[in-house]
């Protein structure tokens, strides 16, 4: 089985908003018509998004550390929203996981958005039916676009390349091996929901440098050396320092 | 999570015409066997059955506001197999249908005894029409109850007692609607449905506080540690993806401050509990429907009251990612 998925990379995130302008852009202007927005320019603005860019801090000053966090509808494997939904608007596809919404069915009852823990979806205002990320269904498959171009808006508009987007069943692809060499995880595993997209740590690069390897004890170029041995041809030779 | 004024308009409304039915019933069943004087009921039976149906229907007008797009409500028969939400949807006009029948059978006093059950009771029409409505009544409420209590990450209304109170409540306002109704039409039941109506409340009482008390030694699982995956015991959110309010930010906070919400706590035990307790007490010594009336008014208030404090209690995990704009 397919099931297609997102993994972001919280080490490359630079939390630069490009994809959510994109999947904005993309998803506003698509067939499924607008995702509304209130007040864009005013006091209060409001709107729909699929995809959210969070900032956290981490630790205290001045140890602290910057985490952004993408944040959209993460396919759960076994979605809590899906199965609530009376009027079977909400449904996961057998062919490729992804959880879609089917707009002309939905009555606005909100009752999947409760039972979504992440917050994943969100209510258009203005057309009253729920919407959530799509992985752009309307993209991947379009044969139209050149194959390379065939991926979520997101992921074609990350600047770092922090998306990766692929099957996460099969386990050659892109993204199940960065999942698996680089600690790729699931968010809130404590609910069960078994989410197909995933997030890779942040990750920092050390080498361990011991003391004596900076500074070699039996030198014998260092001044002390030197300095024992004053005449000529007392001095070191080439086999001192070479270890022939 | 935000209380929405259609959902408790729904809930209470609802509750109380499932009471109201099954009080009446229960009284049926009750000289049925001889444990009350059996007289002539049909008029009065029917009039409360039209007032039962009357509350579901208003709390079913209540429930589309509720709704985006309340024309395609249809569609939420569908789903049956797998969502309680789809399941009320159907059972909430089965029980008004049933509840209609039995009212209009007492009315048009179809209460030829049909065939006799073991033991010699005698088995009319209001009585078969009656059980399957009680049925009905009882599968609305677990319906109604389910909707909450299956989501398991909501993890205060995650609980058998989240159904209990449903019915408990729905019983005492309806038991009450009952007791009112029949002292204003003088039937000789006022106190008989007085002492149900003051059981379930006290009843209510019991198992509502159990509820709380349970919430209140509730620890959430999830925290920002689960929710973002990152291991550190100081976090805090700097930018949650919106400078105004999103959906997020509105469907899921109450947006009241904690004073607040507690005080609708003491007002609604208070209301939904203690007053409405002390005038049923009253009410046996003061006949007359004055004191139930005030009971029940002063009861559905309270229960308005702790319905608001029901969803403003659940604690949604998805809050976690809405801390703070900066
Ligand atoms: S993230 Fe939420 S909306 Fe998306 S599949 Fe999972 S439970 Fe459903
Ligand atoms: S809001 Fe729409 S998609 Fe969500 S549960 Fe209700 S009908 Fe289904």
């Amino acid at each position: 089985m397919t099931q297609l998925a997102l993994v972001i990379d919280l080490n490359v995130c630079v939390g630069c908003h490009a994809c959510v302008t994109s999947c904005k852009e993309w998803n506003t202007s698509g067939e499924a018509g607008p995702m509304t927005d209130k007040n864009p320019y005013g006091a209060d603005p409001s709107g729909t998004f699929f995809n959210r860019v969070q900032t956290f801090e981490v630790g205290e000053f001045p140890c602290t550390e910057t985490v952004h966090f993408p944040k959209s509808c993460l396919h759960c494997e076994d979605p809590p929203c899906v199965p609530v939904c009376p009027t079977g608007a909400s449904y996961k596809r057998a062919e490729d996981g992804i959880v879609l919404v089917d707009y002309d069915k939905c009555i606005g009852c909100k009752y999947c958005s409760w039972a979504c823990p992440y917050g994943a979806r969100e209510l258009d205002e203005k057309q009253k039916v729920m919407k959530k990320c799509t992985l752009c269904v309307d993209r991947i498959y379009d044969e139209s676009l050149p194959e390379s171009e065939r991926k979520p808006a997101c992921v074609m508009s990350c600047p770092t390349s922090a998306r990766l987007f692929g099957d996460i069943h099969d386990p050659e692809s892109e993204v199940s091996v960065a999942i698996r060499e680089h600690g790729g995880y699931q968010l809130m595993p404590e609910w069960g929901t078994n989410p197909s997209n995933h997030y890779l740590p942040r990750r920092k690069t050390r080498i361990k440098i011991h003391e004596d390897e900076l500074e070699r004890v039996d030198n014998p170029l260092s001044k002390e050396e030197r300095k024992r041995h004053v005449g000529p041809s007392e001095g070191p030779s080439i086999d001192d320092m070479a270890s022939w | 999570m935000h209380p929405a004024f259609s959902v408790i308009f729904l809930t209470t409304l609802i509750g109380a015409g499932q009471g109201l039915f099954l009080a009446l019933y229960t009284s049926q069943v009750y000289s049925l066997f001889k444990l009350l004087p059996t007289q002539h009921m049909g008029l009065f039976y029917a009039v409360g059955a039209l007032l039962a149906v009357l509350l579901l229907v208003a709390g079913l007008v209540a429930s589309f506001f509720h709704l985006g797009h309340p024309e395609r409500a249809w569609r939420a028969a569908s789903q049956w197999r797998t969502s309680w939400l789809s399941r009320e949807v159907i059972v909430l006009p089965v029980a008004m249908l049933f509840i209609a029948l039995w009212g209009a059978a007492h009315y048009h006093d179809l209460t030829r005894p049909l065939f006799q059950a073991p033991g010699g009771t005698e088995v009319d029409l209001t009585l078969i029409l009656g059980f399957i409505a009680t049925i009905a009544a009882f599968a609305l409420f677990i319906c109604t109850g389910m909707i909450y209590a299956s989501l398991k990450f909501l993890q205060e209304w995650h609980s058998p007692l989240t159904i209990i109170n449903f019915i408990l409540l729905g019983s005492a306002s309806g038991f009450l609607t009952a007791t009112t109704l029949s002292a204003l039409l003088d039937t000789s039941l006022t106190h008989f449905y007085a002492g149900w109506a003051l059981l379930f409340t006290v009843a209510g009482l019991v198992f509502r506080g159990a509820s709380l008390i349970r919430n209140k030694r509730l620890r959430p699982k999830s925290d920002l540690r689960s929710a973002i995956g990152v291991r550190h015991t100081n976090m805090a959110q700097k930018a949650q993806g919106a400078m105004g309010g999103s959906f997020n930010t509105r469907e899921f906070f109450h947006g009241k401050r904690d004073s607040f919400v507690r005080s609708i706590k003491y007002i609604f035990i208070v209301l939904a509990f203690v007053i409405p307790a002390a005038l049923i007490i009253a009410s046996f010594y003061r006949p007359g429907y004055l004191l139930p009336l005030l009971a029940f008014g002063i009861q559905y208030v309270g229960l308005i009251a702790e319905r608001w404090y029901f969803f403003a209690e659940a604690r949604h995990p998805q809050n976690l990612y809405y801390q703070s704009i900066a």
